[in-house]
């Protein structure tokens, strides 16, 4: 069965007062019905210029996608104008943001942004609307939807806003939902129940989610697939308990490693991956992770690897066997 | 750490670039911006006409009366046409060119001064002293300008008399201007400067700076104040413009520079009832008006991105 | 909501006696309030002079002064022979009942005088305010939308030059080209002076038709400046995170902008119009003088070159308490538009 998204080969450059920023380099993957992909990476490594430039949001200029496909059911959005991209963004795929309070447009009531999609995009009248934005709102177990269906979004906390961001993104029952990094505003304990919940959805609307996050523990819990990014590659691409049972990148590895574990010794250094991640405006020769990786060769200086299958369903873009420590 | 010798590579079309200091920031955006560097020019080569054309025309040029003249159209012997006694318009120009401008330049000079120093003491002691200061300054600039500007001119007016800077005779009404427009426009500036001091005043190198013993005015001073000149800058900067025109308000209203000294508002109010017949004489002065606010706006609005680019007007 | 609009009343009681108290020391240092007296050329006799001062209560101390100044003192006694001994009541009844004293020029109350111009000025003011928020919107939002195109960087360079422009020299070609060389050629051309044909008489058609050239002088600049605004901040609301948003959910453009974008735009411009009244008053003085106006600004002109410290000083009154409350009442409708406050 061909993927529900299958993207290939993107690249996506922006220009700056500084120069030029190379923000994708050559990402390829892919997402099945049903499927909930992770995308994890450092901030600034690319992950959100990725999804952006599949719902064509990116604002060309500045930026610029310089190449690749992105086949959605078949057809490449990037081809697609923009009346007809409108009319697959809210309905056939859905984006939920990171910051609900700046995501969400603060002069208008929760409810108009919530119906407004079903009214454009399923012909839907406003009460109509109105009565299946209160269900979703009750689903999304926000108290006393009917009343708050008039409310701003100044008059919600924070994790209710993601809760009413949601919302809005599932109204029209969408196949896709691509989250940017839904929960890293929000307080531990909002982000455990806002994961729940999505649980839950996806389960009950058999959607598929690419949920974004640089947070490892959260991947841990929704994905079945993962991929890794770095300075706006895809370095590794894996089932969930592949990627963390047998990294096979030197990032995912430190990644993994950097993670406090409650057993851990207490007179040990908490492990950091050493360096800082680097300023995009440059594209070394080789491989980008070269400057911080403890198993480069002399290869890896010359030529960047190719994302390529190392295992079963399991890629990464490695000169080197992490686990010999010799090239492959 | 990165191989910042090897630039070539295989994805990579362009060659890699530096990250650059603040100030070089500052100028690469300056210089995007078209329009700044029109309005530079533009200004440049207005002030080269008012400083280098009295090398052209000399003083007795500009006040030369000749009725036989009087009231001529342009031509030859007169570019600009010739005014009611019969004095050429172009050298007058030039002559009332330069003191529009110094009046503008000094009018701002005292409404920085005024301005940053109450913005300053407001913001940084805050309090009662503070809130007095702001009435204060929220009283005056609900007076309208121009209202104040014309009777503080009209009454204050005798006060200073003619005198003579290099050779040169200036009506004492110059002075009062000057003091009075850059008593008229300093609110603004004030509030941006206290704002900026109020919130810079938390800021953790304030209290670094107070650990090691610095006292209050080396901390305003050395501290806090120059991390306000970006909008200091541009505040003033703008304020020229603001106070040329205001002298070319009142001027023209007739109780702003008194001749013989001419300025370019001035000489719009000789040229006011001959509206028809000699239109030359409000023309010109009015177009030099028109251009060097003009030119000092666009040069303004590019300072502003490239001092200050997360404030509210983005140009393109 | 009523909570904000009383907290604002109340600030503006101390602001409005500050802008009185600032008021009264430029009325007293406006001259010699006795030169009036005598006659043009004699100086009085010191003995008169001493009488007059008593009698004219400048020998008070300069706070009871204020005090008569801002409510008058027909509530007291005062020396009217200026013997020394308090006799009579007074007949002020001052500032804050309105009574600025006698006009110099035309000996009637001037308060008088005032009131018949303000409606003049209200009407060129309030037409012209409507035009700038009409156009500075429509042009504003025009332009955002096609930003980096031609249309858009000779709108932003025509509203350069737009508001650089000082208004009377806009007003003087204005009347030059549609006044004067209209006439000359032949074609229907606008009135210059007036508010009205003195033959015709003052019917709406004839306002109307006198109005066009001077709100056109005053409106212009403005909107040059407004709609620059408008376009900056119509600019920096898309580019914020719920018009993304908005845009990720696929809604049709048009939507966006006037249903998501505008909205959030235009509040601040509400704010700044409040702001901007100052300037208008400033540019009716010019405006008025220029075309004959009879409104308060032209009267506040003639007023100053006679020295008529009366009707200064009532005119000056006026404006500023009208300028702090119609900043009250713009602030009080951006409460009321912006849900963040209003539901707080």
């Amino acid at each position: 069965m061909s993927p529900l998204l299958d993207v290939n080969d993107l690249v996506v450059r922006f220009s700056t007062v500084a120069g030029r920023v190379h923000a994708v380099n050559s990402a390829s993957f892919s997402v099945d019905r049903g499927e909930t992909l992770g995308v994890v990476g450092e901030s600034g490594c690319g992950k959100s210029v990725t999804v952006l430039s599949v719902v064509g949001l990116i604002q060309q200029p500045p930026g610029e996608i310089v190449s690749g496909e992105v086949l959605y059911e078949g057809r490449d959005l990037l081809q697609l104008s923009e009346q007809e991209m409108s009319q697959i963004r809210g309905r056939d795929i859905a984006m939920v943001f990171q910051d609900p309070m700046s995501s969400l447009n603060p002069v208008l009531t929760i409810g108009r942004q919530i119906s407004e999609t079903m009214t454009v995009h399923l012909g839907m009248s406003r009460e109509e609307a109105r009565a299946r934005a209160i269900e979703l709102l009750d689903v999304m177990g926000i108290p006393e939807p009917a009343e708050r269906y008039d409310d701003y979004p100044h008059q919600f906390s924070g994790g209710m806003r993601q809760r009413v961001m949601i919302a809005s993104a599932l109204a029209c029952s969408p196949s896709l939902l691509i989250a940017d990094e839904p929960t890293t505003a929000l307080d531990v304990t909002i982000q455990a129940q806002l994961i729940d919940l999505v649980r839950d959805l996806r389960d009950r609307l058999d959607m598929a989610i690419i949920w974004i996050t640089h947070n490892l523990a959260v991947v841990a819990e929704l994905a079945d697939r993962v991929c890794v990014m770095y300075a706006g590659f895809i370095v590794e691409e894996a089932d969930v308990f592949d990627l963390f049972a047998e990294p096979l990148h030197p990032y995912t590895l430190s990644l993994l490693k950097s993670v406090p574990r409650i057993d851990q010794v207490i007179d040990e250094e908490l492990f950091a991956v050493p360096g800082s991640p680097p300023d995009c405006l440059w594209l070394p020769r080789g491989c980008p992770f070269v400057p911080r990786c403890r198993f480069a060769v002399r290869r890896c200086h010359q030529e960047a690897p190719p994302l390529r299958e190392v295992g079963p369903a399991h890629r990464a873009a490695c000169w080197v066997d992490v686990g010999t420590g010799r090239e492959r | 750490m990165i191989d910042t010798e090897r630039t070539d590579h295989v994805w990579q079309e362009d060659r890699g670039q530096r990250s650059f200091t603040p100030a070089q920031m500052a100028f690469r955006r300056f210089v995007r911006h078209k329009m700044a560097l029109v309005g530079a020019g533009l200004l440049i080569a207005l002030i080269l006409y008012v400083s280098a054309g009295s090398l052209f025309y000399s003083e007795e040029n500009a006040n030369y009366v000749d009725l036989r003249a009087r009231l001529s159209p342009p031509s030859w012997e007169h570019p600009f046409g010739t005014d009611l006694a019969g004095r050429d318009l172009l050298a007058r120009t030039i002559y009332g060119g330069q003191i529009s401008v110094i009046i503008g330049l000094l009018a701002v000079v005292v409404s920085v001064v005024v301005g940053v120093l109450i913005g300053a003491v407001a913001g940084f002691y805050g309090g009662w002293v503070d809130a007095v200061l702001m009435r204060f300054t929220e009283a005056v600039f609900n007076i309208p300008q121009l209202f104040l500007l014309i009777v503080l001119a009209k009454f204050f007016a005798e006060g200073v008399p003619t005198f003579e800077i290099l050779g040169r005779t200036f009506s004492g009404s110059v002075v009062i201007i000057i003091v009075v427009i850059g008593l008229t426009s300093w609110m603004y500036l004030a509030r941006i400067v206290r704002s900026n001091f109020l919130s810079l005043k938390e800021q953790d190198f304030v209290k670094a700076a107070r650990c090691t013993g610095a006292r209050d005015l080396a901390i305003i001073t050395g501290h806090i104040l120059p991390n306000t000149m970006a909008p200091i800058i541009v505040s003033a900067t703008l304020q020229v413009a603001n106070a040329i025109l205001a002298e070319a308000y009142i001027s023209f209203l007739g109780m702003g520079v008194q001749p013989p000294t001419a300025t370019w508002g001035n000489m719009l109010n000789e040229a006011y009832n001959h509206l028809e017949g000699a239109p030359w004489m409000w023309f010109f002065p009015g177009t030099l008006i028109l251009v060097i606010v003009l030119a000092i706006n666009f040069l303004g609005d590019g300072l502003r991105d490239a001092l200050d680019p997360h404030s509210l007007a983005q140009a393109d | 909501m009523t909570r904000y609009v009383i907290r604002r009343l109340l600030q503006a009681i101390p602001l409005l006696l500050l802008v009185s108290l600032m008021l009264f020391v430029l009325a007293s240092n406006l001259g010699d309030p006795l030169a009036s007296f005598g006659g043009v050329r004699r100086r009085l006799p010191a003995k008169d002079r001493e009488r007059l001062t008593k009698k004219l209560g400048l020998d008070k101390p300069i706070p009871v002064q204020y005090l008569i100044w801002l409510v008058g003192n027909d509530w007291m006694e005062i020396d009217a022979d200026g013997d020394g001994v308090p006799d009579e009541r007074g007949t002020r009844r001052g500032v804050l009942r309105g009574d600025f004293g006698t006009s110099f020029t035309e000996k009637r109350p001037a308060i008088e005088i005032i009131w018949q111009r303000i409606p003049n000025t209200l009407l060129l003011m309030g037409t012209s305010e409507v035009v700038v928020i009409v156009l500075s919107l429509v042009i504003g939002i025009y332009s955002a939308t096609r930003q980096y195109s031609v249309v858009d960087s000779i709108v932003t360079t025509l509203s350069f030059v737009g508001y650089s422009m000082p208004i009377f020299w806009l007003a003087l070609m204005l009347i030059y080209i549609f006044g004067v060389n209209f006439r000359r050629w032949g074609l229907p051309y606008f009135p210059v002076v007036g508010m009205y044909d003195l033959e015709v008489g003052r019917t709406f058609g004839q306002v109307l038709w006198h109005m066009v050239l001077p709100v056109a002088s005053l409106s212009i600049v403005s909107v040059a400046s407004y709609s620059r605004y408008v376009r900056s901040q119509m600019l920096e609301v898309i580019n914020q995170d719920y018009i993304r948003t908005a845009r990720a959910k696929g809604l049709p453009r048009q939507m966006i902008l006037f249903g998501h974008a505008l909205k959030n735009a235009a509040l601040p411009l509400v704010t700044i119009i409040g702001m901007d009244l100052p300037l208008l008053l400033g540019g009716s003085v010019v405006t008025e003088a220029i075309f004959g106006w009879p409104g308060m600004g032209r009267l506040y002109f003639k007023a100053t070159n006679k020295a008529d410290i009366p009707v200064i000083m009532g005119i000056l009154v006026i404006i500023s308490v009208l300028v702090v409350l119609f900043q009250i009442a713009t602030d009080v409708v951006y409460a009321f538009l912006d849900p963040r406050i209003r539901y707080d």
